[in-house]
């Protein structure tokens, strides 16, 4: 077998195709962040909240049958943590990088207690099925049909927030008050922009979607919730903020860059190769650090990240 | 609605405002002492102050931002309540900060609009708003480009674009906060021309600031405050810079110092090529060659950001040399620690005095023996403090200085800037240090500590040390300096003796206009 054969044997429209599903919870839960941070506010705890949403959606969906309601409870649970963190964060005024490991162990712990309480052993629930889109899921053409047209609701959403997110924030009077917000919050205060409730509703948001970030893993990706579902996943989706410069679009190709590192280790390990699973997970963790030690000059870098706001200070 | 307010007459929304005896008081200072002040349409007023007297302040509660806590004020002759900006910007009031309240990386456009209503739904409209700037733009000749981002402008492009913010939304009263503080003498003159146009249309404006000559040069009528009471209302005509300054500290001041004729001693300080990094990372400093000599002072001018800072650093040891050789007396000195150059009798007063020259949670008497701590008198074998010999000692610099100081071990940012600085000022002399780099001495400090601080600036020029006084306050520089280096860009692009001093050719040289002679 030469080389390029090899690499077709692993690089297939499949591989593709679980890219842009594995994708999905890196996107929701970095856009999400993305709008915090355009504000000021900087969130460690996307991995707990994604913990929450994931073991509430999922334990709705595992109760009532209905996936509709599974993705409503992980925005609601996701949104309270939201506000927990922006409480915190804008009122109390507390240090972000300490409070956001806070709100990661509390989801962690609480997530695994609840499980043990309410279900116990793993379960498996139905699942989001794939949405066939017609006609275009029928292009055989370089797998196009398979790749982008036989996926799940989920990810059909995640990826049409992607410029839904760069169009408010670029062109909307709010997207104007985050970014704002985030570079000189003293200048939209003389403004008459009201600075603490910006950073409660990006944040409100950000937690919300990293709910349904972790609800797009326990209902849609995998149908089970086990302890530590997330793996940190939600961490990386931090560190995306930051790769894709603040920037929906840049981040939406970080969450590409990482998933197609992940879905090729899942592939890679189907086919038998022998290669230890652990230089693959370090990829993504080493393209970041490279990626930020690189970054030139950030226009868009929200320079009152972390920082808290108080008039005449 | 914004536009509309616009081209309603400023005269009709505005024509007297009326504040009247407003009293301040916060936790243990009453900051204003039933303060009446009012202005009309058509009419610069200017407010006039040392730090601390009260302008801001009072400033402030007209904007909204403070409450009073007596006293009212009155728009067109009925009392209004102003509870914040939101409600001052509803009523006419515009106010251009001395720290511009821009977002650097949002265009000018963008300031415009936030925070303003705008467009269909909550999208931008951003041509609309970039086509009023340009109309305003046009009409009060303040060039400026809607669609660039405000990191790119000039400070003098970017007061234009909150004034033109201020103007869009609908200001009828203007209150400018030291808006010449940042400007060459040039663009002051500039900004001149547009208030009066401002006023000439039926705009009122407040002009806060502490150039005499300035205030006297715009004003219709004057108000001078001191420790939060209204001294008095003049009109500028008629008026003098010594009468106002007496007004403002309450005693006759000198505000211009004979120079007896330099007696050059041998050079103290040798610059040669000098270049170095600014905290952008782009070359600060380029090049720049100069040589100083015991018993004169050599200024340096510029706008702020021209390479002065940095020169001062460089020359101080605080900052790496990237280029190019430094000499104190015969010794290299390039590269050398702030201590290894204090041995060679460098002393400094840095620019920002609450970061680099003192610790602000210490004593009075910890920053007086900051440098000194581990000598003697002060120390024991280097390791023990004397304690009773340190406040001795600074026992006699706060009676030696007139530093007012509850005591030698008040934390020392309970301090005002002025006693702040004696204090930095004594350390520094107490050196006896053959070279001085004075940078920014006198900012944020009040007029009567500004006066003490130039005479010992002065004495130390008569007993031959050699100064370096860096300062963005022009008038400062022409009034002690023997010679002046203007910078322009990084470079040294002039220099002018004293007997050719003229705000005019250093104001052109500042801004760039070339080599002078």
């Amino acid at each position: 077998m030469n080389i390029f054969e090899t690499i077709g044997s692993i690089v297939t429209a499949s591989v593709f195709a679980s890219t842009l599903r594995l994708a999905t919870p890196y996107l929701f839960a970095a856009i999400g962040e993305t709008f915090a941070q355009r504000s000021g506010l900087l969130n460690l705890g996307v991995d707990g909240i994604m913990l929450m949403g994931a073991f509430t959606g999922f334990y709705a969906v595992y109760a009532t049958g209905s996936l509709l309601l599974g993705v409503l409870t992980a925005l609601v649970v996701g949104g309270l943590m939201g506000l927990a963190i922006a409480f915190i964060s804008v009122t109390l005024r507390a240090k972000q990088g300490i409070s956001g490991i806070g709100l990661y162990l509390f989801g962690l712990g609480l997530s695994e207690l609840l499980f043990q309480r309410l279900i116990g052993t793993p379960k498996s629930i139905e699942r989001f099925p794939d949405i066939y889109i017609p006609v275009l899921s029928d292009i055989e053409f370089l797998g196009i049909g398979q790749i982008f047209f036989r996926q799940n609701l989920l990810v059909y959403i995640a990826f049409a927030s992607v410029p839904i997110a760069a169009y408010v924030l670029r062109r909307t009077s709010y997207g104007l008050k985050i970014r704002a917000v985030g570079q000189n919050p003293a200048a939209a205060d003389a403004m008459d922009v009201n600075v603490a409730r910006i950073r409660y509703s990006t944040q409100i948001f950000g937690g919300m979607m990293a709910g349904l970030a972790g609800a797009s893993l326990s209902v849609a990706l995998l149908g089970v919730f086990q302890q530590n579902l997330t793996g940190g996943l939600g961490f990386i989706a931090v560190a995306l903020v930051y790769f894709g410069r603040w920037r929906p679009v840049g981040v939406m190709i970080g969450a590409l860059l990482f998933s197609f590192v992940n879905a090729l280790q899942l592939q890679v390990g189907a086919l038998g190769f022998d290669v230890p699973p652990e230089f693959s997970t370090m990829a993504p963790y080493v393209i970041t650090i490279i990626a930020l030690a690189f970054a030139g000059r950030q226009t868009e870098k929200p320079t009152a990240l972390t920082v808290p706001f108080q008039r005449g200070e | 609605m914004s536009v509309q307010a616009t081209s309603s007459s400023p005269s009709e929304r505005i024509a007297t405002l009326e504040m009247r005896g407003i009293v301040k008081r916060f936790p243990g200072v009453t900051a204003l002492k039933g303060v009446d002040f009012d202005v009309h349409a058509g009419e610069i007023h200017a407010l006039l102050g040392e730090n601390g007297a009260g302008k801001s302040t009072l400033m402030k509660i007209l904007y909204g931002l403070y409450q009073q806590s007596e006293g009212q004020v009155l728009i067109n002759g009925a009392p209004v309540h102003i509870g914040s900006p939101h409600e001052s910007t509803k009523r006419g009031i515009g106010m251009i900060h001395q720290h511009f309240m821009l977002v650097p990386s949002l265009t000018v456009a963008e300031n415009v609009a936030l925070g303003m209503p705008s467009g269909r739904g909550g999208v931008l409209d951003l041509k609309k708003i970039s086509e009023d700037i340009s109309q305003l733009s046009q009409k009060y000749n303040l060039r400026i480009y809607p669609e660039r981002p405000v990191w790119q402008l000039s400070v003098g492009e970017q007061q234009r674009v909150e004034i033109i913010r201020a103007l869009y939304r609908g200001a009828a009263l203007l209150i400018l906060d030291e808006p010449t503080a940042v400007l060459t003498p040039q663009e002051s003159d500039d900004l001149f021309i547009v208030l009066k146009q401002m006023a000439a249309e039926g705009h009122s404006i407040i002009f806060i600031s502490h150039k005499l000559h300035e205030v006297l040069a715009i004003s219709d009528r004057i108000t001078v405050l001191r420790d939060g009471a209204r001294v008095n209302t003049i009109p500028a005509a008629g008026a003098t810079r010594l009468t106002l300054a007496e007004m403002m500290v309450g005693r006759p001041v000198v505000l211009e110092y004979e120079l007896p004729p330099p007696v050059r001693g041998e050079a103290r300080l040798t610059v040669q090529g000098v270049s170095a990094l600014s905290e952008r990372g782009d070359m600060g400093l380029k090049e720049v060659s100069f040589t100083l000599y015991g018993g004169e002072i050599v200024g340096v001018a510029g706008v702020s950001g021209n390479g002065q800072h940095e020169l001062a650093e460089v020359v101080a040891g605080m900052r790496p040399l990237a280029g190019g050789t430094i000499h104190v007396g015969d010794q290299p000195a390039g590269g050398k620690s702030p201590a290894a150059l204090r041995q060679l009798g460098v002393s400094y007063i840095p620019e920002e005095r609450m970061i680099d020259g003192v610790v602000k949670n210490f004593t009075v008497a910890e920053n007086f023996v900051l440098k000194d701590q581990s000598d003697p008198p002060y120390a024991l074998g280097r390791f023990f403090l004397r304690p009773r010999k340190i406040a001795e000692a600074c026992r006699q610099i706060i009676h030696d200085y007139e530093v007012k100081t509850p005591g030698t071990d008040t934390p020392i940012k309970n301090l005002s800037g002025g006693n702040i600085q004696k204090v930095v000022l004594a350390r520094e002399l107490a050196q006896q240090p053959t070279l001085l780099i004075a940078a920014q001495p006198t900012r944020g400090v009040d007029i009567g500590a500004t006066e003490y601080i130039h005479h010992r600036l002065l004495e130390e020029r008569a007993k031959g040390t050699a100064i370096l006084l860096i300062s963005e306050d022009l008038d400062e520089v022409m009034a002690l300096s023997d010679r002046i280096i203007v910078m322009y860009e990084g470079r040294a692009v002039g220099e002018v003796l004293r007997r050719d001093y003229d705000v005019r050719t250093i104001g052109a040289m500042m801004a760039g206009a070339g080599r002078g002679d």
